[in-house]
């Protein structure tokens, strides 16, 4: 790195010099790191003191007295449990988003057909139009349909994605086609190869996907909002604004509302982090 | 028949995706263009014969109204406070964690990542929290230092800030990782060269990381702003609007227009609006950077 012409002082100095600026650099990024933490931390502290301890002038920083009884609440004052339920049904619900996502994104990938070209422009142009514009003609339509107040209506309208099914698309196309060749040849049907070959080739992306889709599934909450209109269809970050409107004052009740909704999802996160965060490099994102 | 059957197939594939989209995103453009020029709301819903025609009543009206204009003049000064802001501390972050060597700076993606993988209703209920005037834990923090008490949500000017504080914290993340991704593509002979010529790190950085990264700045700047030009959720569920329309963005009005207040074709108009400044502002931001890719 350094010039070999340059004496052996200089280098130790300038070794020494480097290993003072990772740390500096390392004690800055820390500082912000923290700073980007507290909003969670103060959460999930907040979230087992009893409510008195939260409406005291002077925040304690850990409970004094631990306490489960806001999560408690939320099951047995509020219907949480209802929530998640219909949470969960939203999550497995955009699974088969991402997988019709696949299906497209392997036809535009490996097959030659009449309109590819223009399909494909199509499906990328619905990224540009803005949810404010399609927000209100989306939900007429589903109102012809005679979906609102359906779980079909929240599910649909986000249910496929043009950046799912272009990223499905980028990463199909380096699939040789050989290889599909070979098992059509061997009388492999044309959803097996996409189920048996194409699918278990594209992991790398299914799992980003994956991720991404939970997450995405997980906080739904423009769709819900809209089209549910009684508590039965309610989604967690649905229920989550009707007890900010409904318990104002309890930031215990409030603050363990978000810690169930955050948490799984941190947890996630953490477990897979390296597949998201990678994920970017594959898509091509430089 | 082996070759009917192989024609078919991949419009089989495609055709689950191209009925959602057409119906979902390509047809919804159309309905908005065509009820903007009308006076649908409820009532017209359920009797279509009720629905009239009214040219470009609601474009002249939604441009004067006063909680409107209101609405453009946040925006902008969202998109104007919000965007360098978020290009200029996750490329910082992005810098920094590059530059570091050690194991833990990977750890420190994950942090700074955590919260644009987070509800943005939880996110607001624990920043209102954090806002709140007597029992939020920043205005403590104030008094601990000595300072005084600051209107978080109560001052109209403090409110945009304090939103677009909660917004910035959310968009960093994200933005962080795609010029980390960016920072990877640069090749390490880059560097190797400018300090053989005996550039310091200043140097390198303005010389070499920066111009390199072009792509990737012009990128995040133009999602950035595309993102914050629409910003919804976090007045939606922190301010409603509130105090006094101060924090009311472009797509909370439609929002409002449309869904609370059924004006279906005045909340359309609204929006068309809103579509035509993305394009315009999209469009410069190529200009610029064509003119400068030239110089």
């Amino acid at each position: 790195m350094k010039s070999s012409a340059a004496p052996k002082q200089s280098l130790s100095s300038s070794i020494r010099q480097e290993k003072i600026q990772q740390w500096v650099v390392g004690i800055i990024l820390a500082i912000g790191g923290l700073i980007v933490a507290i909003p969670f931390i103060w959460m999930i502290l907040s979230a087992f003191k009893p409510e008195s301890e939260v409406m005291q002038l002077t925040p304690t920083l850990f409970p004094e007295q631990w306490t489960i009884e806001n999560f408690h609440n939320l099951f047995v004052n509020m219907n949480f449990g209802l929530y998640l339920k219909n949470t969960i049904i939203v999550v497995l619900w955009s699974f088969v988003g991402l997988f019709l996502n696949a299906m497209a994104g392997y036809a535009f990938a490996k097959f030659e057909f009449k309109g590819r070209n223009q399909l494909f422009f199509m499906v990328l142009a619905t990224m540009m139009i803005p949810g404010q514009v399609t927000m209100i003609p989306v939900y007429l339509i589903l109102n012809q349909m005679q979906l609102t107040n359906t779980m079909a209506g929240i599910v649909l309208p986000g249910l496929v994605g043009a950046f799912g099914i272009f990223l499905f698309r980028q990463f199909m196309i380096t699939i040789p086609d050989e290889l599909l060749e070979a098992a059509r040849l061997d009388g492999a049907s044309e959803f097996r190869v996409f189920w048996q070959i194409v699918l278990p080739m594209t992991k790398p992306i299914l799992a980003v996907q994956g991720i991404l889709t939970f997450i995405a599934g997980w906080n739904s909450f423009l769709w819900p909002l809209i089209i549910a209109n009684d508590e039965n269809l309610y989604t967690l970050s649905v229920g989550l604004q009707l007890l900010k409107g409904q318990y104002g004052g309890n930031f215990a009740l409030q603050m363990a509302g978000s810690t169930f909704m955050v948490v799984p999802i941190v947890i996630i996160f953490i477990i897979f982090q390296k597949h998201i965060i990678d994920g970017y490099t594959i898509s091509g994102m430089k | 028949m082996k070759s009917f059957l192989a024609n078919k197939t991949p419009y089989f594939f495609i055709a689950p995706a191209i009925i959602l989209l057409s119906l979902f995103s390509i047809l919804p453009i159309f309905v908005a263009l065509i009820i903007s020029f009308t006076d649908l709301d409820l009532v017209g819903i359920a009797d279509w014969s009720s629905i009239s025609f009214v040219g470009f009543e609601n474009y002249k009206e939604v441009v004067s109204d006063p909680i409107f204009v209101k609405s453009i003049f946040n925006t902008l000064f969202y998109v104007v406070i919000g965007v360098p802001l978020v290009i200029v501390l996750s490329l910082a972050i992005a810098l920094l964690i590059n530059f570091g060597k050690a194991r833990i700076f990977k750890a420190f993606r994950v942090v700074f990542y955590m919260p644009s993988i987070t509800n943005v209703v939880a996110v607001a209920v624990v920043w209102s929290y954090l806002y709140n005037p007597q029992l939020g834990l920043f205005n403590h923090v104030l008094n601990l230092l000595n300072l005084p008490d600051v209107p978080w949500l109560q001052d109209p000017t403090m409110a945009k800030i304090s939103l677009i504080l909660l917004a910035l914290w959310r968009a960093i993340g994200l933005n962080m990782i795609i010029f980390l991704a960016a920072l990877q593509g640069i090749p390490k002979t880059y560097y190797e060269a400018a300090q053989l010529d005996g550039a310091n790190n200043w140097k390198q950085l303005t010389r070499i990381t920066i111009p390199l990264l072009r792509y990737a700045i012009f990128f995040v700047s133009i999602t950035t702003m595309i993102g914050w030009l629409q910003f919804f959720e976090e007045p939606f569920v922190m301010t409603n609007g509130g105090p006094l329309d101060s924090t009311t963005s472009v797509a909370l009005f439609i929002y409002r227009n449309g869904f609370q207040f059924s004006n279906f074709g005045y909340a359309a108009a609204g929006s068309f609006i809103l579509f035509i400044a993305i394009i315009i502002i999209t469009m410069i931001q190529f200009k610029i950077q064509n003119k400068q890719q030239d110089y």
